[in-house]
């Protein structure tokens, strides 16, 4: 481990080992209640809560030396948040860091899942904002917590059924609610609901981190997890009609970027890495254009 | 051709550097030293140990600086720093009928043992900007006076002697510490107090101002304002006696509220508690009004306002977690956005065949009733 002047001071991966100790505790519990929340005493971050201050409080409490992480923003390993808590990582538990996923034995991320499937060796640590999958439906957690106690969630059902009465579709598009186990209903956070099929019995374990709303949840390997629906209006994921405008995949998972100001627009892979290996792979899509200039200008910074 | 973006760390490098930049400003003006800003910047210095919850004036006025004078920023940065220091006990209670006090009002009575004392107040100031402070003139030394002498007491005290004022409880001892213990709704008072005490001064100001305007109206009396220096002890178990560790300056409100009682029961008033660090008379009165008002239970009150509702209150009483949330806005959410994006066109797309259909229906039947 290589100790800058600036945090000789600061234990490995920052956190003092009781914390360490607190939180790992509290991950133990919510592995062994799949789904349930778990309150712990979240800690004062050096970054703001609600930019990753559970995630990153889960990710210190379970990083190892030998581990080596990556860090994903809205799938891409460069988004400046990313960028962040990578560099974090680096410089208080001088970990070895990646952006390939089938490296990482560590992944914290923000609203994606890697398309490239996990296993049983990786543990996925999710950046929650909202644990509480009813949350909107009912501010109190005095309440909310009842309801889980008493598996009442006839009203997350009633939102359901009135999205499809007023615009013909559930209109949960992310975050959507997910029953793990056939018990507790559950927030998967913000991931697009097109990335929750890859939590049902998903090899590697999936831990949630809540800082400000200080919940810890877990989703074990091989563990059941169903998205909520009806029998007559099944759950389906967003599908895109055209594929990758650089590596041509398609059944993932596109962003939209607007080129200019007349209509024009491309779709790109979320996720950075899936479509980078692709590409080098020799996959090219409608606009990847020629291979070497592609490779440049990936490399290249922007001007 | 779509060039993904990469370089986000040389960004951000770059981004901070300039951020150094502007705090220091412009070079031809001398930087301002962590001993002006506790010196002469003392009410923001106050603000940030209040709220940051630690006691450190340089470290406060340091934070102020490297925050560009952004309070809430400051405040991050002491909570951020104060959460790696190690506990190695609990103070004794404060005693703040034995403060050293600089200064010291009462509303609900002209006079009173340890008379009343202004201090330095921006009361009764006229709002009129000084311009002969920007000429940076000297200040004429402060007019002294020998000490009154005597007690004291707090006016809490003075009301409880005739039975008038509802009785504080000892506690166990067992004080609840949010900062190491998650909240559990419904928190106990003192768990209460405490969010209130590192609660924003402005929600805090904003909530305790409804209570005046008839949301959970209270009828508050300041009973008594005081703010000076305490003593801070530990009680050292090899020791067997409690010592001294420093002192602080705090600033205590006691708000008189409405009475309470029954037909058993005599009229008492009841009361409302605010203490912050420092010089801070604006948040620790609205901490005052806020503590009464979510005591509502305790009187057989009704439940009709925001300022009595705990979960309300102490969910967002915290400003660095207001505003780290508020502003992770800010982040990429294109992922998100793309999902909902997929389903608006979809919908839009569904309704205007629905339309489309509809009037090539009514195109249809029109053609046929021409023919017959």
């Amino acid at each position: 481990m290589t100790a800058t002047s600036e945090t000789w001071s600061y234990n490995f991966a920052y956190l003092d080992e009781q914390t360490k100790r607190m939180i790992r505790r509290a991950i133990l519990k919510a592995i062994a209640i799949p789904g349930y929340q778990v309150p712990f005493a979240s800690r004062e971050m050096p970054m703001p809560y609600g930019w990753g201050t559970g995630g990153v409080q889960v990710t210190a409490s379970i990083l190892g030396p030998d581990d080596v992480l990556k860090v994903i923003d809205q799938g891409s390993d460069d988004t400046t948040n990313a960028v962040a808590i990578r560099g974090f990582f680096e410089k208080t538990a001088g970990v070895a860091t990646t952006t390939a996923t089938e490296e990482a034995s560590v992944i914290q991320t923000r609203h994606r899942i890697p398309e490239t499937p996990l296993s049983e060796t990786q543990v996925l640590v999710y950046q929650v904002p909202i644990p509480e999958p009813m949350r909107y439906l009912e501010p109190r957690e005095a309440e909310t917590r009842k309801m889980h106690a008493l598996q009442e969630y006839g009203l997350m059902h009633v939102k359901l059924y009135e999205d499809i009465a007023r615009h013909g579709h559930i209109a949960t598009t992310y975050a959507y609610p997910v029953k793990v186990s056939g018990r507790y209903v559950m927030d998967p956070s913000p991931t697009p609901k097109f990335d929750n099929p890859k939590m049902d019995n998903s090899p590697a374990l999936q831990l949630f981190g809540a800082g400000r709303e200080k919940r810890i949840y877990a989703v074990p390997p091989f563990t059941q997890v169903t998205s909520l629906d009806f029998e007559d209006h099944p759950f389906a994921v967003q599908t895109f009609e055209e594929p990758c405008a650089l590596c041509a995949a398609e059944g993932v998972f596109l962003d939209e970027v607007v080129l200019d100001d007349r209509g024009g627009r491309m779709f790109v892979c979320s996720d950075t890495n899936h479509c980078e290996e692709r590409r080098a792979a020799g996959h090219r899509g409608r606009l990847s254009g020629d291979p070497t200039k592609t490779e440049d200008a990936s490399q290249g910074e922007r001007p | 051709m779509y060039v993904a973006v990469k370089g986000g760390e040389k960004a951000i490098a770059n981004a901070h550097r300039l951020l150094a930049d502007k705090r220091r400003g412009a070079r031809s003006v001398p930087a301002m030293t962590v001993e002006q800003i506790v010196e002469q910047l003392a009410l923001a210095v106050d603000r940030v140990m209040a709220e940051g919850s630690l006691y450190d004036k340089e470290l406060a006025a340091l934070a102020i600086k490297q925050a560009r004078g952004d309070l809430i920023e400051a405040i991050f940065l002491v909570r951020a720093f104060r959460t790696t220091l190690p506990r190695f006990g609990h103070s004794e209670p404060l005693d703040t009928g034995e403060m050293h006090i600089r200064r010291r009002i009462s509303a609900t009575f002209k006079d009173l043992p340890g008379g009343q004392l202004l201090g330095p107040t921006f009361d009764y100031t006229h709002r009129l900007i000084d311009f002969a402070l920007a000429a940076e003139g000297e200040t004429p030394e402060p007019v002294r006076s020998a000490p009154r002498g005597g007690a004291a007491p707090r006016v809490t005290d003075l009301l409880n002697a005739e039975g008038l004022l509802e009785v504080d409880e000892d506690g166990d001892g067992n004080v609840g510490d949010l900062t190491r213990e998650p909240i559990d709704f419904p928190a106990g008072r003192d768990v209460r107090l405490q969010a209130l005490a590192r609660g924003d001064e402005g929600f805090l100001l904003a909530l305790g101002y409804s209570t005046q305007r008839g949301y959970a109206r209270t009828h508050p009396f300041a009973g008594e304002i005081r703010m000076g220096e305490v003593e801070v002890e530990l009680f050292v178990e090899e020791l067997g006696f409690a010592v001294t560790l420093g002192r602080l300056t705090v600033t205590e409100c006691q708000m008189i509220t409405q009475f309470t009682g029954s037909a058993k029961v005599p009229p008492q008033f009841s009361r409302g508690y605010g203490l912050t660090f420092g010089h801070s008379e604006r948040k620790s009165m609205a901490m005052a009004l806020v503590d009464r008002a979510l005591r509502f239970e305790e009187f057989g009150e009704e439940l009709t306002a925001p300022a009595q509702d705990q979960e309300f209150v102490l969910s967002h009483s915290d400003n660095v977690q207001a505003t780290g949330f508020t502003e992770h806005l800010k982040l990429p959410h294109y992922v998100d956005f793309q999902a909902e994006l997929e389903l608006i066109r979809r919908m839009r797309r569904e309704i205007a065949e629905r339309a489309e259909k509809a009037a090539n229906d009514a195109d249809e039947t029109r053609a046929e009733e021409a023919a017959e």
